[in-house]
């Protein structure tokens, strides 16, 4: 076991178990671990068969059936002409061969018939040639095809699913479902169609060598048994051993992509020695068990060998002697000697077709789970999709949460005028971003509506939505790819002139044209070759770019300074006219130019007004304005909470 | 189908060149990365496995044994065919000895199958035992190196690829010990010595039962680079597609808000049969090579049978002779099918190392010179002078201009500045995260670049603007830069943060979980904890990246309060847009396009009426009516 180093506490002894929780008097462990907690405990085997799974599955062969029934068609023939090879020598040897050995016919029958055998090895090895190629080929690509399109339908799937199920379901998790769950069921598909020859393999033996001599292929099969007995015992350890292998390989895995994703913090907070420990710790585990499961993997192969051995043994003896006897043709024996060496082969690889069907039936039910989870907010079958909209919003007593029975927002109904821009503003979490979800239905309401134009927007499709309100939101997130892809985004049509005067709107396009690739600047991952600030704007320029008549702006300079966000409000003003705005923003200089105010408390609506008659109402939002702070999150919590008592009380 | 097919062919050398060079990417930074030829990354792989001298030796030994006893058989058979023949006289007699020696020859087909099976295991436990050992060493290697990677590197290399290296193509170098070399060792012995025990016994028919020999070497090579190709191609290809998923659920609510699903699944179309394209491709070639060096086996096989046949009619030879020749051939006919599984695997290996290999071998661009030091601090003064920055080498314009300041022990400075202005690139130095390309950084007089690095981090903690915190416990996270921290330091931290209200209402308290299981924090959560995980620590320097952007300003005045002892000991750096934060810094800096524009204290600089006057009169109300009126 590595030990942890212990910079700058030398009296603690602990760091033996990094993951123990335990803790005594002396010291502690240090509480320090790599990789998600999660992840290690799903589950990596299934049981062997899950009818539920195969028939979920097997309705993505579905389309493929053509190609998988000429598949096993070729697989069958591929098995056939193994089966038939033995038999062919068979019949040169006793046919042409040791007739002639035994001095009887003329040689020239003998090479007519050699001639004949020689032929019909020609013919089926050609045959197994076209049915091999077109066996590797099918299998092959029938599986990719059908991984690709199941990857897809999961894909498509997520991209409808409701947020409500994306915000609890950890991201790496998803892609190891996407990926690694995925690539299990290719390997099952094409398992499966090869394990159906393999059967017919060993079927097909097992009836030659009782169809060329009854009493030899019994006794010849008497050593099957034994492997089947000695497998019972060995297949369950076999299967811990294996479960363990897996386990401790995502483990660590999990903890590599930690350390990948976490490189900044690890560096900065220095704790690479540490990590490197832990990691080590986990490389060991991942490695003991591996060796474990390598040595139950290949333990069967002496046995399956000593079996064989065994059988070419009873062939010899026993056929040998009947040989002696006349009692058998030697190119019986022979065939028996080549059926045999190839008889363990099938049971061999069904043995592992086993534990990939344990693993891709786990792996299915992951995937299945995710194209279960339903499809929480879907186009009713007369959805509008207007072209045009006028931009009335209404939300009408909202009620709304992520948790039940833990309301979010209650009782909300404002409405914003066609043209008008209505801020929101109230301190963190009382409800304003989810307001906004709301409005673009990315949760569905308790109770309540929310309406564009009048209409419940239930009632639009899901595209109209996107296409008639656009959004920066808290978040700035980018794509990999060029600044202008980025800035375009979905509006495809958008030309070089419509992304440039966004971003000349929101004070972007200096920067961008510094860039020595300018417009077409690759951005890395999440954009971190920008600023932040930078990154925010760019969210901003993509929302202008879409030419919605709805317009969110969720806190969208939070991380810009005062002088460059009110240059992007001077020209914002303009583009914003015979628009919708809701704005969400912190910093009164901000809010105070919007047509109306709704101030937010706890998701509940204490006013709304324009800013002037709030003044003069002399309400909560006065009060925090008389307060000379320049912000609402400036607000300490106390004077916040003294004005909306005194609030209370008036 | 067929033109595809030739087009695709056509392009191929080129398409794999640009296709690595894509691969490449982002790494001539650090190193000059040299296309190593396939040769140089399989041997390099095998000199890693000759780290395990004695267990290659054995495996390989075992190899040649397993080898050696599987060809007995053969024999044996041969034997046990002319005594069930009686070949070796006739009458009574002869009957007792020819059963004799067919027991005998089971005996020996049964002890030979037996050592045979032993001896496999010990190649194959031991090819797979070297694998998983050489992995395991690469596993922390790689993990090392990309701790130790600077920032330049980690900015341009996407995540998905560095985890696909670390998984992918590591399994790919894995598998080589055994799939590849060893079976590979096998082959070659049985080929070898099953050859010249042919060859000697019959010229002509040991030759045609290697006929196919040469031709399944030439096409396996041909199949071999041409899959060398695709596996790199899909490679790219894959890492393409995962980062499409990923991003896309990364930014769901983004692709939501803007309806952009159809555009999504779109370019995951696009990426998808890209590479379902190189898929296809791969499997016909691997599927074309393997059935016609089968093909080549078998006819192979109907030679020997052929010309054997004719000399056994002709008295030439006995059938038992004959049976040696073609159980030979038999024992070769599962290494021949695998052989498209070894050249897939040596394939793969060289793409898969070759990648592995050019992340292992970079240096990183920062690290501890030949005679770092340790920090010392005595005063906790840090100063930039004249220091100058650009990210990339290329024609753009520097980051920062000649920026020099000194921060004293005990002090605070305020930087302001719009976005990109070049304030976060300033933090990012200190810890030499970057290193400047003129002028230099100094802690105490000492250079940074003279120091050793976890000394100097361990100095400078920065409080980044987005805070990564861990799958893991609150207090883990909190003790992330101390992990032996006690309960009450951990505690006392998350005071000074403000945090500790928060965390003793959750019912799991400290232990709680962060994420997908636990709870989800909030960004001015989420801040705290950072603020948290740096107050827990000692440092000489401690820098406030736009840190509290999403805490209130009273809860932000309380931080600094209760910091207040940690800060009288160190230089402070507080990058903020809330200019009240910034009011009692002892300078505060204005930059614009990394030229610091204005300097001076609050007091100052607004008498000054510049920037920052114009700055803070937008955040202050009085002002600000004033600009409604106009
Ligand atoms: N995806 C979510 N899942 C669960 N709770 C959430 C989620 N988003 C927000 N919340 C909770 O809902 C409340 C309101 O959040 P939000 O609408 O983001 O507020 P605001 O935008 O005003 O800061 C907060 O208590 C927050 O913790
Ligand atoms: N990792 C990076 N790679 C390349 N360029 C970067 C990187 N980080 C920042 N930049 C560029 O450097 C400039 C300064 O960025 P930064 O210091 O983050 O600004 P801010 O003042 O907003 O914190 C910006 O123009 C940005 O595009
Ligand atoms: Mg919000
Ligand atoms: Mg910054």
């Amino acid at each position: 076991m590595t030990a942890i180093p212990r910079h700058d506490h030398p009296q603690n002894d602990g760091g033996d178990h990094p993951q123990d929780d335990g803790r005594d008097h002396h010291g502690r462990p240090p509480r320090a671990v790599v990789g998600s907690q999660i992840n290690q405990d799903e589950e990596m085997f299934g049981a062997a068969f899950d009818g539920r799974v195969v028939r979920r599955f097997f309705h993505y062969v579905r389309p493929y059936r053509q190609r998988i029934n000429t598949a096993l068609i070729a697989v069958l023939v591929f098995t056939g002409a193994q089966l038939a090879i033995p038999l062919i020598i068979r019949y040169a040897i006793d046919e042409a061969l040791v007739a002639r050995q035994d001095g009887g016919s003329d040689g020239g029958g003998g090479m007519a018939i050699l001639a004949g055998a020689i032929a019909a090895f020609a013919v089926v090895i050609i045959v197994n040639y076209g049915a091999s190629y077109i066996q590797d080929r099918l299998v092959g690509l029938t599986g990719e095809k059908v991984i690709f399109d199941l990857r897809r339908a999961m894909f498509v799937h997520l991209q409808h699913v409701g947020l409500s199920f994306m915000d609890k379901t950890e991201i790496g998790r998803m892609m190891s479902r996407l990926q690694g769950d995925v690539n299990s069921l290719q390997e099952f598909l094409e398992n499966s169609i090869t394990a159906i020859g393999d059967l017919v393999l060993l079927f097909g033996i097992v009836a030659i060598m009782l169809i060329l001599d009854f009493k030899l292929g019994l006794l010849t099969l008497s050593v099957v048994p034994v492997l089947l007995f000695v497998r019972l015992i060995w297949l369950p350890r076999a299967r811990i051993a294996f479960r363990g292998a897996r386990e401790t390989n995502s483990s660590a895995n999990g903890a590599l992509a930690e350390g990948i994703h976490a490189v900044r913090t690890v560096q900065g907070m220095g704790r690479e020695a540490v990590n490197f420990a832990l990691y080590t710790e986990k490389a060991q585990q991942n490695l003991a068990a591996h060796l474990r499961s390598a040595k139950f993997a290949q333990a069967m192969i002496p046995i399956v060998d000593t079996l064989t051995g065994a059988a070419m043994g009873i062939v010899v003896v026993v056929g040998g002697a009947l040989v002696l006897d006349d009692a058998l043709d030697i190119g019986v024996m022979v065939a028996f000697l080549f059926y045999v060496q190839r008889f363990f082969d099938p049971i061999r690889s069904l043995t592992i077709q086993y534990s990939v069907m344990q693993r891709a039936m786990a792996s299915g039910q992951r995937i299945f789970e995710v194209l279960e989870v339903p499809i929480a907010i879907a186009d009713g079958p007369d959805a509008a999709d207007p072209a045009d909209i006028e931009g009335e919003i209404e939300f009408d007593h909202v009620t709304f949460g992520y948790v039940k029975n833990q309301p979010v927002l209650k009782d909300i109904s404002f409405t914003v005028h066609k043209g008008e821009t209505v801020a929101l503003v109230g301190p963190t979490g009382s409800g304003k971003t989810s307001i906004t979800s709301l409005l673009h239905r990315f949760y569905e309401v308790w109770d309540g509506g929310v309406k564009i134009d009048g209409r419940d927007v239930r009632d639009y499709a899901k595209a109209a939505l996107g296409r008639h309100i656009a959004m920066v939101l808290q978040d700035p997130f980018l794509f990999t790819g060029s600044i202008f892809e980025n800035i375009r985004f979905r509006t495809q049509a958008a030309s070089r002139e419509d992304v440039e005067r966004a971003a000349k709107v929101v004070g972007a396009h200096d920067f961008i044209a510094r860039l020595p690739g300018s417009y077409d600047t690759m951005l890395e991952q999440q954009g971190r070759n920008l600023s932040l600030g930078q990154r925010q704007l760019l969210s901003f320029a993509r929302a202008l770019v879409a030419d919605a008549k709805i317009l969110i702006l969720d806190e969208a300079t939070a991380n810009i300074d005062s002088y460059t966000e009110r240059q992007i409000q001077i020209a914002l003003s303009r583009l914003l006219e015979g628009r919708t705005a809701i704005v969400i923003a912190h910093r009164l200089a901000t809010v105070r130019g919007a047509d109306r105010i709704v101030v937010l408390q706890e998701g509940r609506i204490v006013e709304t007004g324009p800013h002037d008659a709030l003044i003069a109402e002399g309400g909560l939002y006065a009060r925090l304005y008389a307060l000379n702070y320049a912000s609402f999150d400036d607000i300490p919590e106390d004077i916040l909470a003294d004005a909306i008592n005194e609030q209370a009380r008036t | 189908m067929a033109e595809s097919k030739a087009d695709i062919r056509d392009q191929s050398p080129r398409q794999a060149i640009t296709l690595r060079q894509q691969a490449y990417k982002g790494m001539e930074d650090e190193t000059e990365y040299t296309f190593s030829t396939d040769a140089a990354v399989l041997w390099r792989i095998t000199r890693l496995m000759l780290r395990y001298r004695l267990r290659v030796a054995l495996a390989v030994a075992a190899t040649i044994a397993a080898a050696v006893f599987q060809l007995m058989i053969p024999r044996f058979l041969g034997q046990a065919v002319d005594n069930a023949l009686g070949l070796l006289g006739s009458g009574a007699v002869v009957g007792e000895v020819a059963r004799e020696a067919l027991f005998e020859a089971a005996m020996l087909l049964l002890g030979a199958s037996i050592l045979r099976g032993v001896f496999t295991l010990m190649h194959n436990y031991g090819g797979e035992a070297i694998g998983h050992l050489i992995a395991y060493d690469l596993r922390l290697l790689f993990y090392k190196k990309l701790q130790s990677l600077s920032f330049s590197f980690h900015d341009k290399m996407h995540t998905g690829e560095l985890i696909t290296r670390g998984m992918l193509d590591l399994e790919g170098v894995r598998m080589f010990v055994n799939t590849g070399l060893l079976r590979l060792v096998l082959l070659v012995n049985l080929i070898g010595a099953g050859g010249y025990l042919l060859l000697s016994t019959d010229l002509l028919l040991g030759a045609l039962s290697f006929s196919f020999v040469p031709f399944v070497a030439w096409r396996s090579s041909v199949a071999r680079l041409r899959l060398r190709a695709l596996w790199l191609a899909l490679q790219v290809r894959m890492g393409r597609l995962g980062q499409i998923m990923d991003e896309n659920l990364t930014g769901i609510r983004v692709v939501r808000a803007f309806g952009a699903e159809p555009h999504e699944v779109g370019k995951y179309d696009i990426a998808a049969d890209d590479a379902m394209t190189i898929a296809d491709e791969r499997i016909r070639t691997r599927a074309a090579s393997t059935s016609i060096m089968t093909f080549a086996y078998f006819i192979s096989m109907g030679l020997v049978l052929w010309v054997g046949g004719i000399r056994v009619l002709d008295g030439e030879m006995t059938v038992g002779a004959l049976t040696v020749f073609l159980t030979f051939i038999t024992i070769l006919q599962q290494p021949v099918r695998q052989l498209g599984l070894l050249v897939n695997s040596i394939a793969r290996a060289s793409t898969c190392g070759g990648r592995l290999f050019s992340v292992l071998d970079l240096e990183p661009a920062i690290s501890d010179g030949p005679d770092a030091k340790a920090l010392e601090t005595t005063m906790g003064a840090v100063s930039f002078e004249d220091v100058s920055f650009a990210y990339t080498d290329e024609d753009a314009p520097p980051v920062l201009h000649d920026v020099s300041f000194t921060v004293p022990r005990g002090k605070t400075l305020g930087i302001v500045g719009p976005p990109g202005s070049g304030k976060s690139t300033i933090a990012n130095l200190l810890p030499r995260y970057y290193d400047p390309s003129a002028g230099r950084v100094t802690i105490d007089g000492q250079d940074i670049r003279d120091l050793t690095l976890a000394s100097l981090r361990q100095a400078v903690r920065i409080v980044q603007q987005d805070a990564f915190l861990f799958t893991t416990s609150l207090e883990n996270n909190i003790a992330y830069g101390d992990p032996w921290a006690d309960d009450q330091m951990v505690r006392g931290a998350a005071a000074t943060a403000q945090i500790d209200g928060f965390v003793a209402n959750l019912p799991g308290g400290y232990e709680t979980l962060v994420g997908e299981r636990g709870v989800s924090l909030s960004g001015g959560q989420k801040q705290r904890i950072a603020i948290a995980r740096a107050a827990l620590l000692e440092a000489a320097v401690l820098v406030f990246d736009d840190s509290t952007a999403a805490i209130d300003a009273e809860t932000e005045r309380r931080i600094r309060a209760a910091l207040r002892n940690h800060m009288q000991n160190c230089a402070t750096i507080i990058i903020s847009h809330r200019l009240g934060a910034l009011r009692h810094a002892d300078e505060i800096i204005f930059l614009e396009e990394g030229r610091i524009v204005e300097r001076g204290n609050h007091d100052s600089l607004i008498a000054a009426a510049g920037r920052y006057a114009a700055l803070f009169a937008l955040q202050s109300r009085d002002d600000a009516s004033q600009d409604a009126a106009q």
